[in-house]
C-alpha cells in the first residue's frame, strides 16, 4: 500500500502513525496531534509530509454528494481525486475550471495548496471556484466556510496548506465543455523576448497556455503549446496510465542524454504545424501517462523549484535566472505568464507575472546554493516560491516571500503541523 | 438492472457497488447506520444509478430478516445480483477467553448471512435467474491462530455457497463467492499495511469482474489462491506452532 511519501521522494516521510478518515460526519477524535491530511503526496517537498506526527490519509473520503447539471456544481469529499471526478463529470459535459499538470491529485489538496494551470490568465487558481468547503477543526467543530460565512477561515484554508484543520468536502463550480478534445497548436521560439510577444499573444486568444524551454542553450529556445477546448466532436477514448519499474533508468537521466533529449523534443515540435485536435488527457496530463514517472530520479529523488516573477520587475530576472540554472541543468523548463485575476486564498502562491518550474535531480555539490541565490534573486524582484514545490527554503526566504505568514499563522489549527511548516515558520528571523 | 447490497457501508461494497452505479443499474442498499447509508447513497446516485432505496437494518437481529426480503421484493420484481458483504472482523486475541463473544461474531458472519443468503437464494432459484454473490475470505481457507473464529465462521459460509451452487445453477442462476485477501478497508485499519495489501478499489473492480462472469469462486486478489493453497498443505503439528 501507499508508503505516504511525498513526490520528490527527496525528504524521507516517516509519519508516527496514519489514521484513514472513512466518514465525513464521524471524524476519528483529533485530540493528540500534530495532525496533517493527507491526500496522493503529489506535493514535491514536505508541505504534505507530517514527520513524528500523525498523516489523516484522506483518500477513502471520495464520495460524491451531489451534482447540478444544470447549473454546473458538484459537491463533493475531499479525498476525491480530478481523476475520479472527470469520470463523472466529462460524459455530462463539463469540465473542472482549474487543474495542475496532474489528475492524481485530490480536491483538498487543490484547495490546500491553491493550485492553478495552464488557464490561469482567464480562470485565475483553483480557489476562485469554490463555492463553499468543510473545515473540521481538533476541537470537533465542523464549520461551514464561505466567501460569507466564516470568511477568514476560508480565505487561510484557500492555500493554507492544510494547517487549518481537515477539509472534508467542497462545492465547486464547473467548466461547461461541449467536447472533451483540446485543439491544440504548438509554436517554437528562440529567444525569452520572442516568448514574451508570442506568451502575450496566445493569451488574448487561447484559453491554455504553458511553455516548454530547452534551458541548457543560451540564447534560450523552446515550444509555446496553447490549445482551446473543441467546439464540437465526443472526444477520444480516455488513456491508461501505467507503472513502470523506473528506478533503473534514472543512469540515463543525466545531462548529456538530456540535451539530446531537448535537441529531439524541441525539432519534434517545431515541425508540427497547425491546429491538431487531441484528447484532453495528453494535453493537460502528458506525464500521468507513466503514473510513477518521479522514479525515474532514482532513489535520491529530485527537487523542484516553482517561482514566480511579477510583471513590475520586468523580464530582467527572468533572463538572469535562466542564465544561473545553466551551469546546474534542469531537466524540465516550464514557464507560464500568470494573470492578474485575484485569489481568495490568504497564502495563494500566484500573483501577476512570469512563473517558472524546474526539475533537478538531487545530488551535486552546486545545487543547493544555486538555489539559494534564486531565492535572493526571487525576493529582490517582489516575487515568492511556490510551497507545494518546496524541499529546501530557507526561513527567512518563506517570510519575505509570504509576509502574511504571521496572520495567517492565527488560523491554525493549534493541533495540526507540518514538516513544511515546522521547517520554514520556526527558523530564521 | 438490479443489484442489492446487503451490507453496503463496507468499503468493498461500496467499490463493487460504484461499478454497478455506472452501469447505471438500480439499486437496492442495506446497512445498519443510517448517516453512513445516506452518504455512500448519495455517491452512487451521482455515479450514475438511476434508482435507489435505502433500508436501515440490524443483521444481527434475525427476527428483521423477512422484512429485508419483503423490501427488496416490493422495489425489484426481478433481481440480477444480489451482493452480501457485512461482517465483523474481531480481535481474537480479545475474545479468545470469552466464549460469548466468540458465539457473537460467529453468529453475525455466519449464521446470521447463511439466514438472510438462503432466503435470497430462494428467490433466485424460483426466479431461475440472477447471481448470488458472498464474501467469504481465505481466513476460512484454514484456521489459525490469529483469527479463528472469524475464519470459522467463513469456513461455515463456503461450504454452505460450495451446497448451494449446485441448487442455482439448475435452476439458471449462479452462486459466486468472493475470498478476498488482504484489502485496504475500516475492517483491517488497526493491521499494519504491507505490500500485500490491495486497494479496496482495485478489490471493487476484480469483485465486480468476477460478479459479471459468474466465477463460481473468486480470489481477490488472484495470487492469494496460491498462498491459500500453500496454506492447507502444512501440516497441523506446524500450523499449532506459529502465531499468525
Amino acid at each position: 500500500m501507499a508508503p505516504y511519501e511525498s513526490w520528490g521522494r527527496f525528504i524521507a516521510s516517516h509519519p508516527s502513525s496514519v489514521v484513514p478518515l472513512r466518514w465525513r460526519d464521524s471524524l476519528p477524535p483529533l485530540s493528540e496531534g500534530p495532525y496533517l491530511a493527507y491526500g496522493k503526496g503529489r506535493s514535491y517537498g514536505d508541505s504534505c509530509l507530517n514527520n513524528g506526527g500523525t498523516l489523516l490519509d484522506a483518500a477513502p473520503l471520495s464520495r460524491l454528494i451531489d451534482f447540478d447539471r444544470q447549473r454546473g456544481i458538484i459537491h463533493c469529499e475531499a479525498g476525491l481525486t480530478l481523476d475520479a471526478l472527470l469520470n463523472v463529470i466529462v460524459p455530462t459535459g463539463w469540465f473542472v475550471p482549474v487543474t495542475p499538470g496532474t489528475k492524481f491529485v485530490t480536491i483538498g489538496g487543490c484547495i490546500a495548496n491553491d493550485v492553478h494551470g495552464k488557464n490561469h490568465h482567464r480562470a485565475g487558481t483553483f480557489g476562485r471556484h469554490i463555492v463553499s468547503l468543510t473545515l473540521v477543526r481538533s476541537d470537533g467543530n465542523q464549520l461551514h466556510c464561505t466567501p460569507n460565512e466564516n470568511a477568514e477561515l476560508f480565505a487561510a484554508t484557500i492555500g493554507g496548506l492544510g494547517l487549518t484543520g481537515v477539509i472534508t468536502t467542497a462545492e465547486i463550480t464547473l467548466k461547461s465543455i461541449a467536447s472533451s478534445d483540446i485543439d491544440q497548436e504548438q509554436i517554437a521560439f528562440t529567444s525569452l523576448e520572442e516568448w514574451d510577444a508570442l506568451s502575450g499573444e496566445s493569451d488574448a486568444s487561447h484559453e491554455y497556455t504553458v511553455s516548454w524551454f530547452d534551458a541548457s542553450r543560451s540564447p534560450t529556445r523552446g515550444v509555446l503549446f496553447r490549445g482551446n477546448h473543441a467546439a464540437e466532436g465526443k472526444g477520444h477514448a480516455q488513456r491508461p496510465s501505467v507503472s513502470l519499474p523506473l528506478r533503473p533508468f534514472s543512469i540515463f537521466l543525466q545531462p548529456a542524454s538530456m540535451r539530446l533529449f531537448n535537441e529531439a523534443y524541441f525539432w519534434a515540435n517545431a515541425r508540427r504545424r497547425g491546429v491538431h485536435r487531441v484528447g484532453f488527457d495528453p494535453f493537460f496530463y502528458p506525464l500521468d501517462a507513466l503514473a510513477n514517472w518521479n522514479e525515474l530520479y532514482g532513489k535520491r529523488g529530485f527537487v523542484q523549484y516553482q517561482c514566480v516573477i511579477p510583471t513590475a520587475a520586468g523580464l530582467a530576472p527572468v533572463t538572469e535566472l535562466l542564465a544561473r540554472i545553466r551551469e546546474v541543468q534542469s531537466f524540465l523548463t516550464v514557464l507560464k505568464r500568470f494573470g492578474s485575476l485575484p485569489s481568495p486564498g490568504m497564502m495563494s502562491f500566484p500573483k501577476e507575472g512570469v512563473t517558472v518550474a524546474l526539475d533537478f535531480p538531487v545530488g551535486g555539490p552546486r545545487l543547493m546554493p544555486l538555489l539559494d541565490d534564486l531565492d535572493r534573486l526571487v525576493a529582490k524582484a517582489g516575487g515568492a516560491v511556490y510551497p507545494a514545490k518546496d524541499a529546501r527554503m530557507s526561513g527567512e526566504s518563506f517570510k519575505r516571500f509570504f509576509p502574511q505568514w504571521e496572520a495567517f499563522a492565527r488560523y491554525i489549527d493549534p493541533r495540526f503541523s507540518s514538516s513544511f511548516w515546522r521547517r520554514v515558520a520556526y527558523s530564521g528571523p | 438492472m438490479n443489484v442489492a447490497v446487503i451490507g453496503a457501508t463496507s468499503g468493498i461494497a461500496e467499490a463493487v457497488a460504484r461499478r454497478f452505479a455506472k452501469e447505471r443499474a438500480r439499486l437496492f442498499l442495506a446497512a445498519r447506520n443510517p448517516a453512513k447509508l445516506r452518504a455512500v447513497a448519495d455517491d452512487l446516485r451521482v455515479r450514475g444509478a438511476v434508482e435507489i432505496f435505502v433500508h436501515q437494518i440490524d443483521f444481527a437481529d434475525f427476527a428483521v430478516h423477512d422484512a429485508l426480503i419483503a423490501a427488496v421484493r416490493e422495489r425489484m420484481p426481478t433481481l440480477d445480483v444480489v451482493l452480501i458483504a457485512y461482517g465483523t472482523l474481531p480481535d481474537q486475541k480479545a475474545i479468545d477467553r470469552d466464549p460469548s463473544a466468540q458465539v457473537a461474531a460467529f453468529t453475525l458472519n455466519a449464521t446470521s448471512v447463511i439466514s438472510i443468503a438462503s432466503r435470497f437464494a430462494s428467490l433466485l432459484e424460483d426466479q431461475k435467474s440472477g447471481t448470488l454473490a458472498v464474501i467469504g475470505s481465505v481466513a476460512g481457507d484454514r484456521g489459525r491462530r490469529s483469527n479463528y473464529v472469524y475464519g470459522s465462521a467463513k469456513a461455515a459460509v463456503h461450504a454452505w455457497c460450495d451446497g448451494v451452487r449446485g441448487r442455482l445453477e439448475r435452476a439458471g442462476a449462479a452462486m459466486v463467492l468472493i475470498k478476498p485477501g488482504w484489502i485496504d478497508t475500516a475492517m483491517t485499519a488497526h493491521l499494519a499495511k504491507g505490500p500485500l495489501f490491495m486497494s479496496a478499489d482495485s478489490a471493487g473492480a476484480a469483485i465486480h469482474a468476477a460478479i459479471t462472469r459468474r466465477e463460481r469462486v473468486a480470489y481477490v486478489p488472484v495470487w492469494w489462491r496460491a498462498i491459500s493453497f500453500a496454506l492447507k498443505m502444512i501440516p497441523s503439528s506446524i500450523l499449532a506452532r506459529v502465531s499468525f
